[in-house]
C-alpha cells in the first residue's frame, strides 16, 4: 500500500471516526482514502472542509464530542492549522494531525522536505504548549505509529502530529497492521449535553493571569511526564561506531544506505534515529555520547533538529552537519561521500563548523 | 403565591458582565427560555464566539465549547456530525460571522449543517473598543472609520442574512431586533422556530438580531434602540428572509 493510504487504514482500524481536511499535494491520497472508506464504517464522518482552518476546528468539535479525530495536510496547510492546534493544546483535546512535509518556506514546492521540524516541535501556534511529534521512517512504522498516535493523544489529552514527508507519503511498501489496543476513554470527558447533570465547559480562555499560569504549569507537568515516558529512538550499527549520523524519517533511510556502503569499506559509522521528535530522545543520545565522540546531523533542511542535538549533547561531543533543504533528496552515495570527506578530514572525524 | 416569572433553568445565576443597554443579555435569556420550553437543555451544546459574548458559558447552563474567533460553525459542524442527535448552536457577532469567520459560516450554511446560528449584529466591534465592523452602515462613525464609513475606502455593509438565504443548504433565516417588548417577543418566536427546525432535522437555521451597543455607539440605551429602529433597520430590513417548509427542504435534500 501507499504511505498516505496506510495512514488512513491504520487510523480507521485504530477507531478513528472523524476526518476533515482540505486538498494539498503531496497528501491527497489520505483524504481520498477516507472519503472512500471512513464513510463505510458505522459512525464514520468524512468532511472535505472549505479550508485547513475549518478542518482543524471541525476536528476540535468532533474530538470534544468524543470521536477519535484526524486531519492531514502538508506544510503551508499546516501553517494554517496552527491556530486550532494551539486551541487543542489549550483545551486538552486529543487529535491526530498528519504533516506530509514539502519544501518551504511559503508555497515552496511539492518535493519531500524536513523543513517543518521547528514548527512541529517548537510550537508553530501561539502560547506555552507542546505537541507529541512522531517521525516514522518506513511505511510499517507509519502504520504502527498512526495507531500509537491515537493512543498517546487519548492518554495525555494532547494533539499528536505524525511528521513525515512527500517521499514516505507517496512510496509503496508492504505492511502488516497490528491489532489496535482497545480504546480507554472515559465517557465523562465527552462533551455531549448535560444529560440531567451539571453542564460542562471546554475552553482555553482563562482571563486571570494567575489562573492561566496555573493551567500552563499543569500542562508543563504533563509534558515532563510525556518526556520521561514516551521518548523513543533507534540505534543502528552504533556498538563500535566512531562516528554516528543523527537523522530522522526519510533522511534516516538515506543515512542507512550510506552507512551500509561505508561499512563495506571498513568505516565504523552508525545511526541514531529519533522516532519521537518531541519529546526529543535527549537522554538516549547523551547515553550514546558516553561511547562515541563524533556525531553528524543529516537533515533535508538547512539544519533544525541540529539544535536539539547540540542541546542534548551539551558540548560533550563533536557535532557536524549536512543538510539539503528545498525539497532536494540526496542519494546514499552523495551522503556517503560527505561522510567520507569528514571521516578523512585533517581536523579529525568531524568538522565542527556548521 | 403563583410564580409567573423567574430565571430559566438553562441559565446560571451569574450576573451578566454586559454594558447597560446591551442586547446580549436579552438574546441570552431568550435562547435559555427557548431551550427550557423545548425541553432540550440536556442535549444542547452551545458554541460561544470570541468578542463580548466570549464568556457566554458563564451564563448558559448547557454544555459549552469555546471556539476561536470566527470558527464557531466549524467547531459546531464537527460536534454535530459525531453527535447528530444533540442540538448544537453557535452564537456569533458580526466580526465573528461576517469578517474573520465568513468562510466557516458560509460553508456550514451551504453544506446545510443541521445547526442553529444566533447572529448578533451590532454594526461594530464591541469588545475590542468600537472599531468598524463589516456590518457598520455607510456614514457610521467608529474608531477605525472616524469620519464615517465610506464605501470607496471601506466597502459596503454586508447583508449576511440575504446572502445566506440564497444558499440551498439554509432552511430558515429571520432578522429581528430586541429594541421593544414587541420585537423581543418576535425574536423569541424566531429563535424557537430556528431550534425547532434543527430538532426536525431541517438543516441550517440562522436568526440575526440587530442589537444595541450604547457604549460603542456613544448613545444612551433609548437612543441606541431608536437608532436601530430608525436607521440600522433601513439597511437591514426586519422579517423572515427565508422559511422553507419541511416538504420543500426534503425535496431539495434529495440525493444527499
Amino acid at each position: 500500500m501507499q504511505g498516505n493510504k496506510i495512514i488512513g487504514e491504520a487510523a480507521i482500524r485504530a477507531g478513528c471516526r472523524f476526518y476533515a481536511g482540505y486538498p494539498i499535494t503531496p497528501q491527497n491520497e489520505l483524504p481520498e482514502y477516507m472519503a472512500e472508506n471512513l464513510r463505510k464504517v458505522e459512525g464514520g464522518v468524512f468532511i472535505q472542509s472549505e479550508s485547513e482552518i475549518a478542518a482543524i476546528h471541525m476536528v476540535i468539535g468532533a474530538s470534544a464530542g468524543g470521536a477519535r479525530s484526524l486531519t492531514s495536510s502538508s506544510s503551508p496547510g499546516i501553517s494554517l492549522k496552527q491556530e486550532g492546534i494551539s486551541s487543542l493544546a489549550a483545551c486538552e483535546l486529543p487529535a491526530v494531525i498528519v504533516n506530509m512535509m514539502r519544501g518551504g518556506p511559503g508555497l515552496g514546492n511539492i518535493s519531500p522536505s524536513q523543513g517543518d521540524y521547528f514548527q512541529a516541535t517548537k510550537g508553530g501556534g501561539h502560547g506555552d504548549y507542546r505537541m507529541v511529534v512522531l517521525g516514522p521512517a518506513s511505511l510499517q512504522e507509519i502504520a504502527d505509529l498512526t495507531m500509537d498516535a491515537f493512543d498517546i493523544a487519548d492518554e495525555y489529552r494532547i494533539p499528536v502530529m505524525i511528521l513525515a514527508d512527500g517521499m514516505l507519503g507517496q512510496m509503496m511498501e508492504p505492511v502488516v497492521f497490528k491489532k489496535p489496543k482497545p480504546r480507554n476513554y472515559p465517557e465523562s470527558l465527552v462533551m455531549k449535553g448535560a444529560g440531567g447533570g451539571k453542564s460542562k465547559i471546554i475552553r482555553g480562555l482563562i482571563l486571570d493571569p494567575l489562573d492561566l499560569e496555573e493551567h500552563i504549569w499543569k500542562l508543563q507537568r504533563k509534558y515532563r511526564m510525556i518526556t520521561e515516558r514516551e521518548a523513543r529512538s533507534e540505534l543502528y550499527q552504533t556498538d563500535d561506531a566512531e562516528l554516528v549520523i543523527v537523522a530522522y524519517g526519510t533522511a534516516s533511510r538515506i543515512a542507512k544506505g550510506a552507512i551500509k556502503r561505508l561499512r563495506k569499506q571498513g568505516l565504523r559509522v552508525g545511526l541514531f534515529r529519533p522516532i519521537t521528535l518531541w519529546p526529543f530522545p535527549s537522554q538516549q543520545l547523551r547515553d550514546l555520547a558516553k561511547k562515541v565522540g563524533n556525531f553528524m546531523v543529516f537533515e533535508m533542511s538547512a539544519g533544525q533538529m541540529l539544535e536539539d542535538v547540540l542541546l542534548a549533547l551539551q558540548g560533550k561531543a563533536r557535532v557536524g552537519f549536512h543538510g539539503r533543504p528545498g525539497g532536494v533528496v540526496p542519494t546514499p552515495i552523495e551522503l556517503a561521500n560527505v561522510i567520507l570527506r569528514k571521516y578523512n578530514g585533517k581536523e579529525g572525524l568531524i568538522d565542527t563548523e556548521l | 403565591m403563583k410564580k409567573v416569572f423567574g430565571r430559566p433553568k438553562s441559565m446560571k445565576s451569574n450576573p451578566f458582565h454586559y454594558c447597560a443597554g446591551c442586547g446580549h443579555s436579552i438574546a441570552h435569556r431568550l435562547i435559555a427560555e427557548v431551550i427550557d420550553e423545548l425541553g432540550i437543555r440536556d442535549r444542547t451544546i452551545g458554541v460561544p464566539p470570541a468578542g463580548c459574548a466570549v464568556l457566554a458559558y458563564n451564563y448558559f447552563d448547557v454544555d459549552m465549547i469555546e471556539a476561536q474567533h470566527g470558527r464557531g460553525p466549524a467547531t459546531a459542524t464537527g460536534l454535530k456530525r459525531v453527535l447528530p442527535d444533540r442540538i448544537v448552536f453557535s452564537y456569533q457577532g458580526d466580526g465573528d460571522l461576517a469578517a474573520i469567520g465568513t468562510a466557516e459560516s458560509f460553508h456550514a450554511a451551504n453544506r446545510g449543517e443541521n445547526i442553529t446560528v444566533i447572529f448578533i449584529n451590532n454594526a461594530v466591534y464591541g469588545m475590542t473598543g468600537g472599531q468598524m465592523a463589516p456590518t457598520s452602515i455607510l456614514g457610521q462613525k467608529t474608531t477605525t472609520s472616524p469620519v464615517g464609513r465610506n464605501n470607496i475606502l471601506d466597502g459596503y455593509p454586508i447583508k449576511i442574512s440575504e446572502i445566506f438565504a440564497i444558499l440551498p443548504g439554509t432552511t430558515y433565516i429571520e432578522r429581528c431586533t430586541v429594541t421593544s417588548p414587541a420585537s423581543i417577543v418576535k425574536t423569541k418566536k424566531a429563535i424557537r422556530k430556528a431550534f425547532q427546525y434543527q430538532i426536525d432535522g431541517q438543516g441550517f437555521s440562522l436568526v440575526e438580531i440587530l442589537s444595541p451597543c450604547p457604549t460603542n455607539w456613544k448613545m444612551s440605551p433609548p437612543e441606541a434602540c431608536r437608532w436601530i429602529e430608525q436607521t440600522m433597520s433601513k439597511e437591514f430590513p426586519l422579517g423572515a428572509i427565508k422559511d422553507l417548509p419541511a416538504e420543500e427542504m426534503k425535496k431539495q435534500q434529495k440525493g444527499k
